[in-house]
């Protein structure tokens, strides 16, 4: 672009500066970097907790914390994490790279995207302060089951407002991505030449539209019955607490295919490039994620085996969630047929690629494991559930997310990150997870319950080595941060491509791409 | 908005909105199940649908566990024990025995009795002839009461079953505490 029709666009444009222009910005870029940061704040905030919790469990006995404030580190964690780190920083690499990838100026509803966006400081603010109120913050676990949740101090209302907020947000950040696919590709950019990323955030943003609301309908109830005097959960009334796992777990597991699917899209980018050949199976792919998706919606009850089921329910969702293996086998057999003969190296993108592939493959298998109704009852909620959905989450989803910002952070800065040290992240992660939730499935196995401050004295070596692990973990992510900033701030240029084998609409754009990208749209060949 | 982007917004929202709906359609879909089902080890409307005994002679032999256990919800300051803990009984006979309340407190409270089966498969076969739990139970302070229950297990309880639990927990309805519970 010359700098007379770069200086024209700016003339064009009402730019505002400094902290306003955060504020009021309708920019894709600008908002997805504001949800990546905002990921980034939470990632430290419900690491703390992790932390709490882990400092705790280094040793048997209760010496730090007393147990109502544990179990309100466990509630707050999950629920910082899960709506506060994977989510908004999925909407962030969304917000970023859908446009750039289909071809769209913009995302469709750039409005609603800045509303999406800053509901989110607000909810995570009223979420966080319920820490410091009257009771403690919540501490019935995030699945926030009654009667034991409706014992919340005053802090339930606002856990359950915050999670409404949440909700609203990741409804209307869903509305507009699939508002931008449907509508704003550029010409050529049919359905099936989509990048993968770009399909599996659409298949995602359905299954939010659907869920979301079923979580909104649930947390309602339970504020009715708080102080309204309805019994949807109270048995006195006529109520039933366990329609409440049905109803949350009809939100829960979609919910965590939410959390997973954009991950498959991510590393279904990466791996074709640093492989330099083409994905294998490129519509396999597409169909295995939408079967996914749909077999979501038929396998919540699997988290409450033990509730006491009828012995042909108990089969049927055991046979629907072994079902899942199968297309999530397809895309496992996929990556790796695309690395297969390929011409590998190794930048820090790729190996955190790769490590999530292995990784999530060990959290997939313990879930097959978790599966199975007999043996559920002796795994349920013990550590090896803890080891399960970590392992599927941070080597998962986290990793995939990291992977996406080294990935595309040159892209966006212009400025190469330092390999070397990106390097040195990617292992120190990998050994130190590994570290952390490896012990976690056999303290589990043999029998240590989750979300209790105390264990018997069996369990403390193994709890010992996770709670090192876990410090390892936490502090080698400071270096992630200390990366990020200094590739901002400069570092060696990139080019437009970045990757000697990258491919793709968002790679033909200068790095950094302009403010305005494609205000022509480009050809898809 | 532009007009494509709008339509699209607004199908969504509906969907939203539909989504939303299913979730407190989820209420009376899930008593339609247990009602149907037996799930849940619910037992409140099957007094009515007692099976007329199919043969006389098949009552004898067979001898089942019936475990009584009773408990109080978290805010229910009374005393509730059943009068034996287990009986021995025949599939097809009517038997009777009572539970023993006693409220603690110095007002005047209202209780009520919430029966549940395990295991549920049973639940549909253990037929309650008369129960304290139909009704609402009011104690003076200090007051005690023995409260009667005549049951039969039917004959078709599936044979493997050797043992039933009837669990009853009480709550307290008083009209006073509408708010304090819960």
């Amino acid at each position: 672009m010359s700098e007379i029709a770069a200086a024209h666009d700016d003339h064009h444009d009402y730019h505002p500066s400094g902290l306003w222009r955060w504020v009021t910005t309708t920019n894709h870029k600008d908002i997805g970097t504001l949800y990546l940061w905002l990921a980034m704040i939470m990632f430290f905030i419900g690491g703390a907790m992790a932390l709490v919790i882990r400092t705790e469990l280094f040793s048997p006995g209760l010496q730090f914390v007393d147990p109502q404030f544990f179990n309100s580190m466990t509630t707050l964690h999950a629920l910082v994490m899960i709506f506060g780190v994977v989510m908004p920083a999925f909407t962030g690499l969304a917000n970023w790279q859908i446009p750039l990838m289909v071809g769209a100026t913009d995302m469709a509803l750039p409005r609603l995207n800045n509303w999406s966006f800053w509901i989110l400081p607000f909810a995570f603010a009223m979420l966080l302060s319920t820490m410091f109120m009257d009771g403690g913050g919540p501490a019935g676990g995030w699945t926030l089951y009654p009667p034991l949740t409706l014992q919340t101090g005053n802090a339930l209302p606002f856990v359950i407002f915050s999670i409404h907020f949440m909700g609203m947000s990741s409804i209307m950040g869903a509305i507009n991505i699939i508002a931008t696919i449907v509508n704003m590709r550029a010409p050529g950019m049919h359905m099936m030449k989509m990048p993968l990323f770009v399909w599996t955030w659409l298949i995602t943003a359905f299954l939010l539209i659907a869920v979301m609301p079923v979580l909104a309908g649930g947390v309602t109830m339970l504020l009715t019955d708080k102080f309204f005097g309805t019994s949807f959960f109270n048995a006195a009334g006529g109520g039933d607490p366990v329609m409440f796992q049905h109803i949350f777990w009809f939100f829960g597991h979609p919910e965590v295919y939410i959390l997973i699917l954009p991950s498959f899209g991510v590393v279904s980018s990466i791996l074709p490039t640093f492989s330099r050949k083409p994905l294998f199976g490129y519509s396999s792919m597409v169909y295995a994620t939408a079967s996914i998706a749909f077999l979501s919606f038929v396998v919540w009850a699997h988290h409450m085996f033990t509730v006491g089921m009828p012995l042909a329910g108990e089969l049927f969702f055991m046979f629907a969630t072994m079902l899942i293996a199968v297309p999530t086998g397809v895309k496992v057999f996929n990556w790796v047929a695309t690395m297969w003969r390929g011409s590998m190296t190794f930048e820090t993108p790729m190996l955190f690629a790769i490590g999530f592939i292995i990784m999530f493959t060990i959290g997939g298998l313990s879930g097959l494991m978790l599966a199975i109704v007999p043996a559920d009852f002796q795994y349920h909620d013990s550590y090896f559930v803890v080891a399960h959905f970590h392992y599927v989450l941070v080597p998962g989803s986290i990793f995939a997310i990291m992977a996406a910002v080294y990935y595309w952070l040159p892209k966006w800065t212009g400025n190469h990150y330092p390999e070397r040290l990106g390097k040195w992240h990617f292992w120190l992660s990998t050994i130190f997870v590994n570290l952390t939730f490896f012990p976690m499935h056999f303290v589990g196995l043999a029998g240590m319950p989750r979300r209790i401050p105390d264990y018997a004295l069996q369990f403390a070596d193994y709890n010992m080595l996770a709670s090192i692990g876990a410090f390892g973990f936490g502090f080698a992510q400071l270096l992630f941060l200390y990366i990020v900033v200094v590739t901002i701030r400069g570092g060696e240029k990139a080019t437009d491509q970045v990757w000697e084998g990258a491919e793709g609409l968002e790679w033909t754009l200068p790095s950094p791409p302009p403010y305005h990208s494609f205000t022509t749209p480009p050809v898809v060949r | 908005m532009k007009r494509p982007h709008r339509r699209t917004a607004i199908r969504l929202a509906a969907v939203c909105v539909l989504m939303l709906g299913f979730s407190y359609a989820l209420v009376p879909l899930y008593d339609i199940l247990c009602d149907l089902t037996g799930l849940s080890g619910s037992t409140s409307n099957l007094t009515q649908a007692t099976p007329t005994p199919p043969k006389a002679e098949t009552v004898a032999e067979r001898q089942v566990t019936l475990q009584f256990v009773a408990n109080v919800d978290h805010s229910m300051p009374w005393d509730i024990r059943p009068d034996q803990f287990e009986m021995k009984v025949n599939p097809g006979q009517t038997y009777q025995t009572v539970f023993h309340a006693r409220n603690r407190t110095a007002q005047p409270m209202t209780g009520q009795a919430v029966p549940s089966v395990t295991p549920q498969m049973a639940a549909p076969h253990l037929i309650k002839q008369e129960c304290f739990c139909f009704t609402s139970q009011p104690l003076d302070a200090g007051e005690s009461v023995e409260m009667p229950l005549i049951f039969k297990v039917s004959e078709r309880l599936p044979s493997n079953i050797g043992t039933l639990t009837l669990s009853y927990t009480f709550f307290d309805v008083s009209p006073t505490s509408g708010t304090q519970s819960g």
